[in-house]
């Protein structure tokens, strides 16, 4: 294992992210406060209370997630994509490094900036609602797999995209209503009868409910299912990126 | 001398079905400068990225340093450094983090002054702090030989070093080069130009639609790519030759204004001076001169047409 390399790797995407810092926050937490206003004060003034948690505080977990997803699908893809595109990755593929060393160092970099945002956008919201933590342990828990794994499935969308438009669509057309419509600002018992059967295929369900239960003590879906959707997806991912290297490699002609 | 780049009955065809390298065999000495001398589009980019593991060959076999450079991939990387032919910086990356960007993949412990030294050695370190995007074309090229050098490589690949670079600079790497020669490091490079190869190379591989035509020593090759030719225009047409020219087998054109003497260039005589000599003597007056040395085309078409000879 060429520890070196991965630390070389997670240095430098740490640097990019660094380098930008204001940017990297500013847009989360200016569109997290943002969606406090709306939806929580517009929208809280008449819903109130969900389950017994006043609507402002309930909103927190999903906002969370919401960033954290596209945060770590952005990171990841553009971080192994743009390389690629300027063609110094030529440097990473002539390296005495392995894939699985590669992939540690990217994700494990993007992973790292989004749990970051996630924290931010928590500290943000200390401001915004009363807030207590029930599981803390669990919460940094389900972050982190949470941000893991979808830095992976990120780094698939960098990997095999062969241009911007690819790069951007993936995150708009398909993670963005997964996450609106996976209970972020609602609970899922709210949904009619029918409607609730078909959220269950929404793998962003369990990841919402899985870490709302980690600050209120309750949950849409069983907290096992959650985590065990969680364990998938990102066995799911892992699997992909190595058949990727496998087969065509992708960074390689 | 050991070889410490063996490649074996290597072909490689791209995705689109083009078979870019055909049947490559080919041995590079430790410590020799190799110039690979070819047309565009001849394989040499191709060859070295299958070397250098950017590209993953079709069939046949690679080593470096008796590494397999699929199976012992770490070890045979290891050794090698690369410049490629097209320059590929982070755009908003310090030269100095990206040499320990560099470093660190090759899995070396940092070494600020080793840095310091490459960077001091290709005049950058004024630039050490500076984005790459700051810097001027022959910069980032010096910014890509720094990037090879700073894991202190055995092998040194060089794809087109003198691409966009001017006189000075040019000369200034052919220095750095040599330095890294004696220190004992391989290098080879590619280039367009015989001119090039023949400055810095130790041998020369000629490289032609995939196959590579030939290797051989410098000196042969340049004593055998030194053929030269004068056109000498006359002011007034010459009937007949007289016999005092016969010796040098002029070849005279149809208008019968111009004689052409062929000669070698890197011979101990060129027969120049006594050529004018006679000239003169037999009252033929000139109106022009014009040499001109074999084109790489010649020497394609030439060994094509002399095959067995060639594949020495
Ligand atoms: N990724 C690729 N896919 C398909 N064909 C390719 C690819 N890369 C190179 N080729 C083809 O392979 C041949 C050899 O290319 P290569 O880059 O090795 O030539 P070269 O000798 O380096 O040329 P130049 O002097 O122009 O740099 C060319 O005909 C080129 O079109
Ligand atoms: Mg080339």
């Amino acid at each position: 294992m060429n520890l070196q390399a991965v630390w070389s790797i997670y240095r430098s995407e740490m640097r990019r992210f660094f380098r930008t810092i204001t940017q990297s926050l500013i847009s989360p937490v200016l569109s997290t406060s943002l969606y406090f206003i709306v939806f929580g004060a517009a929208i809280g003034s008449r819903i109130q209370e969900v389950e017994g948690i006043s609507y402002g505080a309930f909103i927190v977990p999903g906002l969370i997630m919401l960033s954290v997803l596209t945060q770590s699908i952005s990171n990841a893809s553009f971080g192994i994509y743009f390389p690629k595109f300027i063609g110094s990755i030529y440097e990473v593929n002539a390296a005495p490094v392995s894939f699985i060393e590669i992939v540690l160092g990217y994700v494990g970099a993007a992973a790292t900036k989004s749990m970051f945002i996630g924290l931010i956008i928590l500290g943000t919201a200390f401001f915004f609602v009363d807030l207590t933590i029930q599981h803390p342990a669990a919460m940094v828990a389900f972050l982190t797999l949470t941000c893991i794994s979808f830095s992976l499935f990120g780094f698939i969308i960098g990997l095999w995209s062969k241009n911007f438009e690819q790069l951007q669509l993936v995150p708009l057309l398909v993670i963005t209503p997964l996450v609106f419509l996976g209970g972020s600002f609602y609970s899922i018992s709210m949904l009619p009868e029918g409607w609730q059967t078909v959220a269950l295929f929404n793998p962003v369900v369990y990841l919402i409910s899985g870490f709302r239960w980690s600050f209120f003590g309750m949950a849409d879906v069983n907290i096992a299912i959650s985590l065990m959707m969680i364990a998938l997806f990102l066995a799911l991912c892992l699997g992909i990126i190595w058949w990727t290297f496998r087969t065509g490699f992708k960074i390689r002609s | 001398m050991a070889s410490i780049i063996q490649v074996e009955n290597v072909s490689k065809v791209y995705d689109g079905g083009f078979r870019a390298l055909d049947d490559v065999n080919l041995s590079i000495e430790e410590g020799e400068i190799l110039a690979l001398l070819g047309p565009n589009g001849a394989g040499k980019t191709t060859l070295i990225s299958i070397i250098c593991g950017l590209v993953n060959l079709t069939s046949g076999s690679v080593s470096v340093g008796g590494h397999d450079t699929i199976r012992d991939y770490r070890a045979a990387r290891s050794l090698i450094g690369l410049v490629p032919q097209e320059i590929a910086l982070e755009p908003f990356q310090k030269v100095l983090d990206g040499l320990r960007f560099t470093r660190g993949l090759y899995g070396k412990p940092a070494d600020p002054d080793f840095l310091e030294n490459v960077l001091r050695r290709l005049s950058l370190w004024d630039k050490r702090d500076s984005m790459t995007s700051e810097l001027s074309g022959g910069m980032k090229r010096r910014v890509l030989i720094a990037k090879a050098l700073c894991h202190q490589p055995k092998v040194l690949f060089l794809d087109e070093p003198s691409a966009g670079v001017d006189v000075e600079l040019r000369k200034d790497m052919w220095e750095v080069i040599r330095q890294l020669r004696a220190e004992g490091v391989t290098i080879i490079l590619t280039t367009h130009y015989i001119e090039e190869a023949e400055a810095i190379a130790d041998r020369v591989g000629i490289i032609s639609k995939g196959k590579i035509l030939l290797v051989e020593d410098k000196d042969t090759l340049v004593r055998r790519m030194g053929h030269r030719e004068m056109r000498i225009e006359l002011l007034e047409p010459l009937a007949s030759l007289p016999d005092t020219l016969a010796k040098y087998s002029l070849a005279q054109s149809e208008d019968r204004c111009t004689l052409v003497y062929s000669y070698e260039a890197n011979g101990e005589r060129t027969g120049i001076m006594s050529l004018f000599n006679d000239l003169n003597a037999a009252g033929i007056k000139l109106r022009d001169v014009d040499t001109r040395q074999s084109s790489l085309e010649d020497i394609f078409v030439s060994l094509i047409e002399d095959k067995p000879e060639a594949r020495t």
